[in-house]
């Protein structure tokens, strides 16, 4: 995973509450069996018309916003369906980080395991965000994860609270698997004190099952 | 000790390790995978050269790209079959078991899990699925998990977790007819909102839950992910013992005594704190039916489509006017009024044999109105299918005009050929009414089974309970 410290960039604004895991990948892309060219897809059925021509209406194929790299966003993103093809495809389309007032739980969770930042910011920050990136074509922001800060253009600096330790593995880009593995003695412990193997007591699928 | 909830009895038993300042190291006890969101876990797995830790405690099953239509023959979407081939493959490589396309087994993972046994109380179980929520009923810990995790959960059986703050959702009073376990749910999801729960679990009781079937329950604790929280769970109690004995991974003899002795005392415990409490009482609940496009957007079904001037919120207004327009809904509609071109009767929220069983009693003898397309029945379990057909239900659909299916999740995602062409409209009893959930441009419109099964009759939504069979099962 690369690690997240700091990044600036171009800011696009996708001014919808509740934008859910559907919207951002539809199911017809989930049968892909791989992590990558989701970007492609993303937001699929409002960036697409008919015959995957562009729709001039949704805000990302606005070209002031081509190569945008910050996405703002409004309450509850990312809510719904768990698919992490959903981080995979904003981070493939180019998005670092993610500026929204609160995120869905696993989507928020999904997004650390992908190098993707998503910071937390009052509505009346975002309110002010959302302003500035209308009002200024090539509109860009610098979030700092070491410093725990947004900046921008006229003194603009917003803090922000991320839990500890993951703002720890983001920063070093640390495999977490790796570190849970560190505990192995932790983990053959407690199996030995407390792992039970289901056991099929009516042979139902024998076929398959290896006892 | 002090009164402890069901949560924190299985948080504390499964802590692998406990650093201040750091998530917790938690034990997971049953891991479910599908064809979905697996291939990549197994794959960033081999890339680094690891093993499954503990093949025996994961179980896979094929359900998201399944056809519902005829299981003999070839499976024809290649993208479909490439994902049932990468599972059955990753299965055989590792030793984990798989309930594939042709066991008799197959089924929605939520709904085998339990059926089979697998599911029991005190499990801390996890699937890369957000309805991993359903198996809470047991009195588990259950939740969905990303891709990233499935494959930490693989290769460490562990998982680094932050504990949940925990919401208690009581419904006082006794069930009244024709309002059912979703109702309750969809009534909660439009109280709280559909992030109301986010970064709780819930836990649903109250005399109302406690007088709910497992099925019931397992509904009810489905949708906890649309009302934002990542798990929902009811305390295990008779009821509970009752539905997993003699299942096929559950104990047998003086083994289950000690068992059940074991998760009776899981319950939460008479005066233990919650953060948050709902209270509801059930003669306010009534049928429930989705105008919008999240499950929050939510009335009785004796009400109007609302006018988004009627909102305070500004962004609940906008959002509100977006989704009439997706839905082609004009504000001030009576619900009853509403027409439909598809009815769905299926998902891991509503396929239980309870589920067909009532909605069966409804439409035995009658027939689907000829305004519509299709009315489809797709059981959640091939056993939930042999047990409907040993009953004589399939016959009762098919005569009534409905289509009846094998086992999959069909037009709850669409993933397979179930799916609304634009502009469509259907009852669903699914979880979900998000814009193209069931097909591009499709418009979804969330219900239970015995509201689905009378508006598959009339064409439109109808009031359930001035119907006699109002309560299907009993």
């Amino acid at each position: 995973m690369e690690p997240f410290i700091k990044h600036t960039g171009l800011v696009a604004p996708l001014d919808r509450v509740n934008v859910d895991t559907d919207q951002m990948v539809p199911k017809q892309f989930l049968k892909f069996l791989t992590r990558e060219g989701y970007g492609r897809v993303l937001f699929y059925d409002w960036r697409y018309l008919p015959g995957e021509k562009l729709n001039p209406d949704f805000v990302l194929n606005q070209p002031r916003y081509k190569g945008a790299s910050v996405l703002l966003a409004r309450a509850n993103f990312g809510c719904g369906s768990s698919r992490e093809h959903a981080p995979w495809g904003i981070l493939d389309y180019g998005f670092r980080t993610i500026l929204a007032p609160s995120y869905a739980d696993i989507f928020y969770n999904n997004c650390f395991k992908n190098g993707i930042l998503p910071v937390t910011l009052s509505n009346e920050q975002m309110d002010e965000l959302f302003k500035r990136t209308e009002k200024k074509e090539g509109y860009r922001l610098t979030v700092d994860l070491e410093q725990q800060i947004v900046t921008g253009d006229n003194g603009l600096r917003y803090s922000f609270e991320v839990d500890p330790f993951r703002r720890d593995c983001l920063l070093r880009g640390l495999d977490d698997i790796g570190l849970t593995l560190v505990h192995d003695p932790h983990i053959t412990g407690f199996e030995g004190k407390n792992l039970k193997l289901p056991v099929m007591y009516d042979p139902v699928d024998v076929k398959y099952h290896k006892q | 000790m002090a009164a402890r909830t069901l949560y924190e009895k299985i948080w504390e038993a499964h802590i692998v390790r406990e650093e201040p300042g750091q998530p917790t190291l938690i034990y997971i006890d049953r891991h479910l995978i599908h064809e979905g969101t697996s291939p990549q876990a197994f794959a960033g797995l081999k890339a680094a050269g690891r093993k499954v830790r503990q093949p025996q405690l994961t179980f896979a099953v094929m359900d998201h790209s399944v056809s519902t239509k005829n299981r003999l023959l070839p499976v024809l979407d290649a993208d479909a079959l490439g994902q049932f081939e990468a599972l059955a493959r990753n299965c055989q490589e590792h030793g984990v078991h798989l309930f594939d396309l042709h066991s008799k087994n197959q089924g929605i993972i939520h709904i085998i899990g339990p059926e089979l046994g697998i599911t029991q109380p005190g499990q801390t179980i996890v699937c890369g699925d957000s309805h991993t929520s359903t198996h809470g009923a047991f009195g588990a810990l259950a939740f969905g998990i990303g891709t990233s995790e499935i494959e930490h959960v693989l290769a460490t059986q562990c998982l680094t977790q932050f504990k949940s703050k925990t919401m208690k959702i009581e419904i006082n009073g006794k069930r009244p007819r024709g309002v059912t376990a979703k109702d309750f749910i969809l009534t909660v999801i439009g109280k709280i909102g559909i992030a109301g729960g986010t970064g709780y679990v819930f836990e649903y009781t109250g005399e109302a839950v406690r007088g709910l079937s497992m099925e019931g329950r397992m509904t009810m604790c489905n949708m906890s992910i649309e009302g934002g929280a990542r798990a929902g769970m009811v305390s295990p109690d008779e009821t509970t013992f009752k539905y997993l004995e003699g299942r096929p991974f559950v104990p047998r003899g003086k083994e289950f005594q000690v068992a059940v002795d074991h998760w009776r005392s899981l319950a939460t415990d008479a005066g233990a704190k919650f953060d948050e409490t709902l209270t509801l009482h059930a003669n306010d609940l009534a049928p429930m039916v989705t105008w919008g496009t999240n499950p929050g957007m939510v009335t009785q079904v004796t009400d109007r489509v609302p006018d988004p001037a009627s909102f305070g919120d500004p962004v609940d207004r906008e959002a509100a006017s977006r989704a009439l327009v997706y839905m082609g809904l004009k504000p001030g509609t009576r619900i009853e009024d509403i027409p439909l071109d598809r009815v769905f009767i299926g998902s891991c929220t509503n396929s239980r044999i309870e589920d067909l069983r009532a909605a069966a009693k409804v439409v035995a003898g009658k027939h689907v109105s000829k305004d519509l397309k299709q009315a489809l029945v797709v059981p959640g379990s091939r056993r939930v299918k042999v047990e409907a057909e040993t009953e004589g239900l399939d016959k009762i659909f098919r005569d009534a005009g409905f289509e009846w299916r094998d086992a999959g999740c069909s037009m709850c995602i669409g993933m397979n050929d179930d799916v609304l062409l634009s502009g469509e409209r259907s009852a669903s009893t699914s979880n979900r009414n998000f814009e193209g959930r069931q097909g591009k441009g499709g418009r979804t419109h969330l219900v239970s089974p015995v509201m689905a099964a009378a508006a598959a009759i009339e064409g439109h939504f109808v009031d359930i309970r001035d119907w006699k069979n109002a309560d299907g099962a009993e």
